[in-house]
């Protein structure tokens, strides 16, 4: 079945310099590991095409149910270089939680 | 010694909601307030006030927050720690102390934390070789050497324990992590030891969930803003910290806002990068360790957490002048409003270019169609409207001014329904680049000194 990542999951972006991090977070624990079997480093980096200039890395946090990404090279510089109206990448969790991901499982939201 | 003590979130940056630090120290008890306003560019603005006016370079809200609070912090004896000072720590406890005899009030203490402010001595510590490259990009600090505009050292808890040790009532800091400024207070009180990596990572996550005010209290918050209740009145987080190293997390009673798990998760993961090694100058917390239950309404527990030993070195935060910027905006309106928007910046770039006007970067967005989303934006709507936003970056003032005096020509010269140009030109801006570094702990003393007022 076809999910939308907002109705699995929660999110929050910030900065750090020129990199943008965004926590995805399961809004059950039982789509924790869809997060992590579907939510991959791939899918995120080619969702993310055209804003992360600077490749895509993942951390996971099972205790909170969540997963962590760094889009680097996404803020168009960082800081007060940026000339990006989000220059802090506060909106990169919702463009996120635009996904739609395929998965095997079905589950009930 | 006591075994729990309530730690409140006043400010969770140079611009936050005035009343909250009023709210947290009279709508319930507290026995401390934390109050962070320091990030990464502040401290330039702030050596910029400093170099106008040598009494200046703080956060200036702080002197009228100190004036109303003050009365209510000394009746019941709550101590605030704030990062404040900014490059002039003893110039903003002057100015609190004058508030103090303005209100009568007599005897108050004030710590100030010195030492983190480097700019004069960069010379000195390169010749002891301290080079402070770029730790992200490895480049040499001498390329832009002339070019640095703030340095500061990132200290943490321990200058702060040793101002509360001395007694102050209010401890005003430089360049102290977000984080120490909530941890110190569990140090000085439960008497943890530098090397308990455990308790003192529990205290950096109790500090990471504080310092950014309401946004762990029901600000931005993505899972449900509309379950909310009574933004407008959002009671900002507090930490009930035990000795044991458990914090729970919680609000003031009848305050607005939403303390939940899923509120304090989204905090967690707010500005993090690898979770398991969040480093501080005071330990390296595993964030992967955290763990949280339910404790009731509007109360969260956190538990479990593990540390690691802190690193031989202090992060440094640079910030050097790296050209100009400018940006404007034009507002187009129904019918084709984005299409026409698209053509004006069209036209607008080719009269940039038939000028000869040269920049780093030119970039243009519609706001209200891609400017958060861009390349994810398609198949939308037609909006109503759409601000037309163009900016530019380049070394060359000039070039930079200029850009701001073609924009406007638009509005007689370009597609038509335009407005909103009521601003006037846009301005170049300074661009103060961010070089961050590191130092080894041993090339740096920090200084604690504490005062009483007459």
């Amino acid at each position: 079945m076809k999910v939308k990542l907002i109705d699995i999951a929660h999110a929050r972006s910030g900065d750090k310099g020129d990199t943008g991090n965004v926590g995805v977070i399961a809004r059950k624990e039982e789509f924790y590991p869809l997060l992590v079997k579907y939510l991959t480093v791939e899918r995120v980096a080619k969702h993310f095409d055209g804003i992360a200039f600077g490749g895509v890395e993942r951390f996971e946090l099972p205790n909170l149910w969540a997963l962590n990404f760094l889009l680097h090279g996404s803020l168009g510089g960082g800081g007060t270089r940026s000339l990006k109206n989000d220059a802090q990448g506060k909106t990169l969790s919702s463009a996120m939680l635009r996904m739609e991901l395929e998965i095997e499982e079905t589950v009930r939201l | 010694m006591k075994h729990s003590i309530r730690i409140a979130s006043g400010q969770g940056f140079w611009g936050d909601l005035l009343t909250a630090p009023y709210d947290q120290v009279t709508k319930g008890p507290v026995d401390y307030m934390m109050m962070d306003y320091l990030a990464e560019v502040t401290m330039s603005i702030m050596q910029k006030q400093r170099r106008k006016d040598p009494s200046l370079g703080y956060a200036r809200d702080l002197i009228p927050m100190m004036e109303r609070i003050l009365p209510v912090i000394v009746e019941k004896n709550i101590r605030v720690i704030t990062n404040g000072g900014g490059v002039n720590p003893t110039a903003c406890r002057d100015a609190i102390f004058r508030v103090a005899t303005k209100l009568g009030i007599k005897g108050l203490k004030i710590g100030v934390v010195l030492g983190d402010d480097i700019l004069d001595s960069l010379d000195d510590l390169a010749t002891r070789g301290v080079m402070l490259d770029n730790m992200e990009t490895g480049e040499k600090l001498a390329g832009v050497r002339d070019r640095v505009m703030s340095a500061n050292v990132y200290f943490g808890a321990w200058p702060v324990v040793e101002a509360l040790n001395q007694g102050a009532q209010v401890v005003i800091t430089g360049r102290t992590t977000d984080t120490g400024l909530t941890l110190a207070p569990m140090i000085h009180e439960f008497g943890w030891k530098a090397d308990d990596w455990d308790r003192l990572a529990a205290g950096t996550v109790a500090g990471h969930i504080l310092e950014c005010g309401g946004q762990a209290s029901g600000g931005n918050f993505s899972a449900d803003w509309r379950a909310v209740p009574d933004l407008a009145r959002i009671g900002f987080p507090i930490a009930e910290a035990m000795s044991s190293g458990e914090v729970v997390i919680t609000k003031h009673e009848n305050t607005g806002g939403l303390v939940s798990m899923q509120t304090v998760k989204e905090q967690l993961l707010y500005e993090i990068g690898n979770p398991s090694s969040y480093i501080t100058p005071d330990c390296v917390a595993d964030f992967t360790s955290i763990r949280l239950a339910d404790d009731g309404r509007n109360r969260v527990k956190v538990f479990g957490v593990r540390g690691k030993p802190c690193t031989e070195f202090y992060k440094v935060s640079m910030s050097f002048l790296d050209g100009y910027t400018a940006v404007g905006t034009l507002t187009y309106a129904w019918p084709d409003a984005l299409e026409k928007a698209k053509a004006a910046d069209g036209i607008l770039r080719t009269r940039l270019s038939d000028i000869g006007l040269q920049f780093d970067e030119i970039r243009t967005e519609f706001v209200g169609h891609n400017s958060c989303h861009g390349p994810l934006v398609r198949d939308f709507a037609e909006p109503n409207e759409v601000v037309l936003r163009v900016g530019v970056r380049g070394l060359d003032h000039k070039a930079v001014e200029r850009f701001g005096m073609e924009l406007a020509p638009l509005i007689l010269t370009g597609p038509p329904a335009v407005t909103g140009f009521a601003g006037g030109r846009p301005k170049p801006s300074e661009v103060i680049a961010y070089w961050p570094a590191l130092m080894p702990k041993k090339a740096i003393e920090p200084r604690v000194v504490v005062e009483i007022s007459s």
